[in-house]
């Protein structure tokens, strides 16, 4: 069977999920949604088959279950949001209509990804300028103390989001130019083994980045996830886990002297080790989250089913749901996850998760058989930030880790999420399909060798 | 590059099963610590999208039911109370804004029908919508009545047990208040001086005056070192405890027989009962009575009030300097309920048998399955045969003594009055009868008292005990 036609089989779980998600909540909420919302979830469908034919036409070799898997989350977050809010769901529909068309920009127009190396210091400096974007005056706004979005009237968008995109290209552009060197020049000082002098530069450079997020832009997940992602790209192109510990140690120094030094920090720390006292205030929303998932337990309340919003509200306090009266702070988007246990218990948690694995396996997988450095480094790098950003926000949502305001990829609420998340699926189909076309041209002149 | 990209993919892995451990950790291992922590609404704020069940007196009438309010994932279930404030203390209230207390607390259980895990599994497989279940009180709306009337106008409390079963027909604390006024007039009634919210019958501490000495006379006869003809001076004043106690208006009496002694209520006589049977076996008898305890009615904790010697609000045993003769006449530091004095009523009532008291009688469920009380035996306070020469005494102080005001015509009254002084000079007291009847096969046990009363026992409690009666035999 060929990729596509497989990758189209495998969306009819995707369709299955749609409908069947939609009809129960549906059901349960009769009285309150009307019967024509559920043709959101149509309208979901028919994107999905529009951007599979997109694929079948420009990338006719790509990884085959990666769009499947990827629509699989969406459909979950699809049938999450309808139930939280049906005006919502439409809106998220609207939002998969533009990242899917950044989708198919990025297919058409960029073509051969790996011109993007050419660029990578124009790229970079564009991506340190969406970051610093939130601190301009004027369109820069503040969301729990955290300078996280800018705001054009009444579009707000998070330039972090994209700007992943194209820190992620310079490493891994940067670090397949310099590898070699980082290895070649490294030296052993009391037993660890120190990248030389002269190239640690940059990498102080990235560290330090990292910090000034934390302090500057005071996001704490995005500067984790970064870093994070960065050590992992250097792993992969020096196999020096020397460089990690180093690196690893850095951050935390630099962290838990932020930490100590920033109140924000701080405070989010704080709640961590102990939300509940504070349960009222600050441990609030923490507090909540485990809350709803004890309320949720092994199979969930079920869709619809969740207390998610305080009775008796007053009337224009309900009908600005979930902004006000929900007793789970955001849970279309941070809490969405806290959401998903509550109503579909540890089994539709754990399906969630395993399907973010199952992303990584495929993206990974991708990195192994692409053929060049830069691809391979392109590819692990998106992965990880992928699959790291999926941690860091269910980290949060669970206590694993401090809480840190990031989306949950292909889930959550919310336009920039979608769009830069799109955008990394294009990039790894892109990859995906030139390593696989050389795999099946190798294959098809193996066999027309031996034939 | 490629086997540090499969290590990375490991510690992916790794990462997610982190994720997994956690939320397993919080929606299984932890979920029921999470459920009972106290920040946590979510509990309160379910059970008021939960149908709670009615609350009904002994009759089928409804005290309480729950009617919606709202539409939709706002709907909601809010309490109403239909009889008022007639059962507004025993029965409490539940409401999202103030909680809930009394019987809507100690019953919420069943009320809001929470079952075994495994049930409520089976319910949602089912599609059962959780619902609560009818819970019936013992209460008697009638007799409930007759004594809200009785205590209408003064501040005091009435409480009626059957004494086989335990079962409250009556509990009243005047003033009340109406359970339907608390969302809006909680801070009103909660700073109100005369204390409507307090519930008297459980949570008062009064002084018991002479109802006590039922108590001295069970431990003294049960011993078997007295009996009904035990002859003693009943001179007053006489030397109590090193302290000169006199009899209620000076009265004296010669040498007299104990029956003698309680119908007349001769303190000094009961003081020297007290002081020779010694506070050792005094307490033991106030423990089988249930004294220094909290009473085990089926009712929250913090409103049941324990009945003993308190000093500054400790409470006093035995081995405590404590004047023991005045303990034995319902003097000293004693402070007792009235649900405590109604349970001594009935432990005589009951062939010296302590039932354990109880607020429900019946809780039926949406299936109509119907489970019963079954009636628990709190105490063998006294012999069989203690109970019945105590009874026979006790018919005396009606017949004969000072508890005349509670005779019934239909049936013999068995009791005892009680007056203790609160301010002698100006003749305040407190104002007791404790009883039962019929004698010879009691239905009903009574304790009644009024607050700062110019009148005594005899004169102000027993009338009311007397109509309570006679609304349970005869209504």
């Amino acid at each position: 069977m060929s990729a596509r036609n497989r990758e189209l089989l495998a969306l009819i779980p995707v369709a299955l999920l749609v409908t069947a998600g939609f009809a129960a909540v549906l059901i349960v909420e009769s009285n309150q949604l009307g019967n024509l919302s559920v043709l959101y979830g149509v309208y979901f469908l028919a994107l999905c088959l529009i951007t599979h034919l997109v694929i079948r036409r420009r990338l006719p070799d790509a990884d085959p279950f990666l769009f499947p898997l990827v629509a699989l989350l969406a459909a979950f977050g699809m049938v999450m949001i309808y139930r939280i809010d049906d005006g919502l769901a439409r809106d998220q529909a609207n939002w998969f209509v533009l990242g899917l068309v950044l989708f198919a920009a990025t297919i058409v127009f960029l073509r051969d990804y790996e011109v993007l190396e050419r660029y990578r210091y124009v790229i970079a400096t564009v991506g340190i300028g969406l970051l610093l974007l939130p601190r301009l005056p004027g369109i820069g706004a503040q969301t729990n103390d955290a300078y996280l979005s800018i705001q054009f009237g009444s579009l707000s968008f998070q330039p972090t989001e994209l700007a992943k995109i194209c820190i992620i290209v310079f490493l891994a552009s940067y670090l397949r130019e310099k590898r070699e060197v980082l290895v070649v020049g490294a030296r052993r000082i009391a037993g660890i083994t120190f990248p030389p002098l002269k190239h640690l530069g940059p990498l102080l450079v990235v560290w330090g980045a990292s910090m000034v997020m934390l302090v500057f832009i005071r996001d704490l997940g995005s500067s984790l996830m970064f870093f994070a992602a960065f050590l992992a790209l250097l792993y992969v192109a020096t196999a020096r886990i020397s460089f990690v510990i180093i690196g690893m140690t850095m951050f935390v120094v630099g962290a838990w002297f932020f930490a100590n030094t920033v109140g924000h920090v701080q405070e989010r720390f704080d709640i961590w080790l102990d939300p509940f006292d504070k349960a009222d205030s600050a441990g609030y929303q923490i507090a909540q989250s485990m809350f709803a998932q004890a309320d949720g337990g092994l199979t969930g309340r079920g869709l619809g089913e969740a207390l998610l919003q305080l009775p008796a509200v007053s009337p224009a306090c309900a009908a600005d749901f979930p902004n006000c009266g929900a007793i789970l702070p955001a849970p279309h988007t941070d809490f969405i996850y806290a959401v998903i246990v509550n109503e579909l218990g540890l089994f539709g948690a754990a399906a969630v998760v395993m399907i973010y694995g199952m992303i990584a396996a495929r993206g990974f997988k991708t990195a192994i058989i692409a053929d060049d450095g830069f691809s391979k480094l392109l590819a692990t790098g998106l992965t990880t930030v992928l699959a790291l950003q999926a941690f860091v926000i269910i980290g949060g949502v669970t206590r694993v880790i401090p809480l840190t305001g990031v989306t949950l990829p292909f889930i959550s609420y919310g336009g920039s999420s979608i769009i830069a998340n799109f955008v990394i699926l294009a990039l790894l189909l892109m990859i995906s399909d030139k390593a696989r076309r050389r795999v099946r041209e190798q294959n098809e002149a193996y066999e027309a060798e031996y034939a | 590059m490629n086997s540090q990209i499969v290590k990375l993919f490991g510690l992916v892995i790794v990462l997610y099963a982190l994720l997994l451990g956690f939320t397993s950790y919080w929606s299984i291992f932890d979920a029921n610590d999470l459920k009972a922590n106290t920040a946590n609404r979510r509990p309160l704020l379910e059970e008021q999208r939960i149908h709670r069940g009615d609350i009904l007196a002994s009759d089928g009438t409804v005290i309480a039911r729950s009617v919606p309010q709202g539409e939709g994932e706002n709907k909601i279930f809010v309490r109403r109370y239909p009889q008022g404030s007639l059962f507004g203390n025993p029965i409490g209230y539940n409401f999202v804004q103030r909680g809930r207390v009394g019987f809507e607390l100690s019953h919420n259980d069943e009320l809001v029908g929470n079952k075994t895990e495994f049930l409520s599994l089976l319910d949602k497989i089912q599609g059962h919508e959780q619902e609560g279940d009818t819970v019936t009180s013992a209460l008697d709306p009638q007799a409930q009545q007759v004594a809200t009337d009785a205590l209408a106008g003064v501040r005091g409390s009435v409480v009626a047990i059957v004494p086989d079963t335990g079962e409250v027909r009556v509990m009243v604390s005047n003033p009340t208040y109406d359970p339907n006024l608390i969302p809006d007039h909680f801070q009103q009634l909660n700073t109100d001086q005369s204390a409507p919210l307090f519930n008297r019958a459980t949570q008062a501490g009064y002084p018991p005056g002479s109802t006590m000495k039922v108590v001295t006379a069970a431990a003294a006869l049960d011993s078997g070192d007295f009996s009904p003809d035990t002859t003693l001076s009943g001179a007053s004043p006489q030397q109590c405890g090193g302290v000169s106690l006199s009899n209620a208006g000076g009265d004296q009496f010669g040498e007299i027989d104990m029956t003698t002694a309680l119908t007349n209520s001769v303190n000094t006589y009961w003081c020297q009962v007290a002081e020779q049977i010694g506070p050792e076996r005094l307490f033991q008898y106030m423990d089988r009575f249930g004294f220094n305890q909290k009473p085990k009615l089926d009712y929250p904790g913090f409103q049941l009030a324990t009945s003993g010697v308190f000093d500054d609000g400790s409470l006093l045993d035995a081995g405590d300097a404590i004047d023991i003769g005045r303990v034995g006449i319902g003097q000293e530091r004693l402070l007792v309920t009235p649900l405590q004095m109604a349970e001594v009523a009935a432990s005589v009532a009951n062939d010296g048998e302590l039932m354990e008291p109880r607020l429900w009688s019946k809780v039926t469920d949406s299936d109509e399955r119907i489970k019963r009380l079954d009636p628990e035996r709190q105490a063998n306070v006294m012999s069989d045969d203690t109970a019945n020469t105590l009874t026979e005494m006790m018919t005396d102080v009606v017949n004969e003594g000072t508890g005349g005001a509670a005779a019934l015509a239909s049936d013999q009254v068995a009791g005892k009055t009680g007056t203790a002084e609160l301010d002698p000079a100006a003749g305040i007291n407190q104002a007791w009868f404790i009883g039962f009847a019929p004698a010879d096969d009691p239905e009903i046990a009574v304790a009644v008292t009024v607050e700062h009363t110019t009148g005594q026992g005899g004169t102000v409690a027993a009338p009311i005990a007397q109509q309570v009666m006679e609304s349970i035999l005869n209504g």
